[in-house]
């Protein structure tokens, strides 16, 4: 056992945990942030992505205390002042999910390739970029559809706070 | 995952001491093989031994056509450089196409070497490349460095600290991954310098990466795709699984290092 501590959606949070705890595990069951989800449990699927310092990372292949000391984001830490991010606005209007269990991953993989690609996407490099989250209903193209959308909306208000 | 108790190291010297008094201890640094590992009880080390904190271990550091990576720098990182893209685009783009984008923020090129799993691409280009290999030990030549699947040159508490290689006049990697699990089916690495050129395969054969003598022989009279024609690697020294067989593994190799050679240009 270990105390692990880390700061997650802006919130200081400490645990005692077995050092064989994941990351995805802490989140959900001694943080009650039940919007990561666990899906393949095999590093395949991206349903339990969440930002690590500022990086999308697979949060069922890492452990909590490989995570201690640092900033998580989760699907929980995305809307500020009761308003849908971007991203997650964006997947609503544009019907990017059906089910809804890969969403949670979805969207944290989205905001990071928009993050990354300082809000310039085409549709060919959002398909490349989607390769570690899988989405059984919706065929993907709603889900490319949100995140071009959102990129450009995105794009759009750096644009005008830039200006 | 068995239980297991995790140390998290701040320089070289605190990872080798934390390992010589852990029993059982296994270094952990990207964690993307070792975790899935874990959990799938295939390991089960009792002590790990985070190398993923070490600055010193960190970062890319090119001096004209010298080119250094730390150990624990990412997959993305090697991705991103656009200064090591400029001087050796075969390594930068190699490392865009590991896995999927979360794995590249954690997976690092130690990590990769030190697995050297068969199917894993950096072996390829450590040994088309003649990379040295830098450990908190020694120096080994990447031709030392791997001794078939799985296997390295590595002592149990050898920690890989970086890598180094002068950077080729012209090279490529192209891959064809598993479907599923991105990993290489079969994946060719070609380097040129001059007429010195190396074909290094991964995916493919039986004892992990290999290098591919009579390409190399043919490309270094003759840099073009159609030097290959005529070639072929040993179907019996190829694998052979439910992904796919032996023979089509030697067609894919030949492939591949056409494509790569087409790149590289």
């Amino acid at each position: 056992m270990s105390k692990v501590e880390m700061t997650v959606n802006g919130r200081s949070v400490s645990g005692d945990v077995e050092d064989r705890t994941l990351l995805v595990h802490f989140l959900r069951e001694h943080l009650g942030l039940t919007g990561t989800h666990v899906g393949c449990d095999t590093s395949q699927c991206g349903a339990c992505v969440v930002h690590v310092d500022g990086k999308a990372v697979k949060s069922c292949t890492m452990l909590a205390a490989q995570a201690a000391r640092a900033e998580v984001t989760t699907i929980e830490g995305l809307a500020a002042g009761g308003e849908l991010h971007p991203v997650q606005a964006a997947f609503k209007e544009h019907h990017g999910l059906q089910c809804g269990f890969c969403t949670p991953g979805m969207i944290m993989a989205a905001v990071d390739m928009i993050n990354r690609h300082s809000g310039k996407l085409d549709e060919k490099t959002v398909r490349a970029e989607l390769e570690g989250n899988i989405c059984r209903c919706t065929g993907y193209h709603n889900i490319v559809k949100a995140v071009l959308a959102a990129t450009e909306q995105m794009g759009g208000a750096a644009k005008v706070a830039a200006e | 995952m068995y239980e297991t108790s995790y140390h998290r190291a701040e320089s070289v010297e605190e990872a080798a001491k934390k390992m010589g008094t852990a029993e059982g201890g296994k270094y952990v640094a990207g964690g993307q093989t070792l975790i899935p590992t874990m959990k799938q009880r295939l390991a089960s080390p009792d002590a790990l031994i985070d190398l993923r904190h070490i600055p010193d271990m960190k970062g890319i550091s090119i001096n004209g056509k010298d080119v250094r990576i730390g150990a624990a720098t990412t997959h993305a990182e090697v991705a991103s450089s656009a200064d090591l893209d400029a001087v050796c685009p075969g390594i930068a783009s190699l490392a865009g196409h590991i896995g999927d984008p979360h794995v590249r923020h954690m997976g690092t090129i130690g990590g990769s070497i030190a697995n050297n799993d068969p199917a894993a691409d950096y072996p390829a280009a450590m040994l088309a490349l003649g990379a040295a290999i830098h450990t908190n030990k020694r120096e080994i030549a990447a031709g030392d460095f791997f001794a078939g699947m799985f296997e390295t040159a590595l002592e149990e508490d050898e920690i890989i600290t970086a890598v180094s290689f002068t950077a080729p006049e012209k090279c490529a990697y192209s891959k064809f991954p598993n479907p599923a699990s991105r990993y290489a089916m079969a994946g060719v690495f070609v380097a040129r310098t001059g007429d010195d050129v190396r074909v290094a395969v991964t995916g493919a054969g039986m004892d992990g990466v290999f290098r591919w003598e009579e390409a190399e022989s043919a490309l270094g009279s003759n840099f073009a795709a159609s030097a290959l024609e005529g070639l072929a690697v040993n179907e019996g020294e190829m694998l052979s699984d439910i992904h796919g067989s032996a023979e089509y593994r030697a067609n894919l190799v030949k492939v591949m290092a056409m494509r790569a050679i087409a790149e590289a240009g």
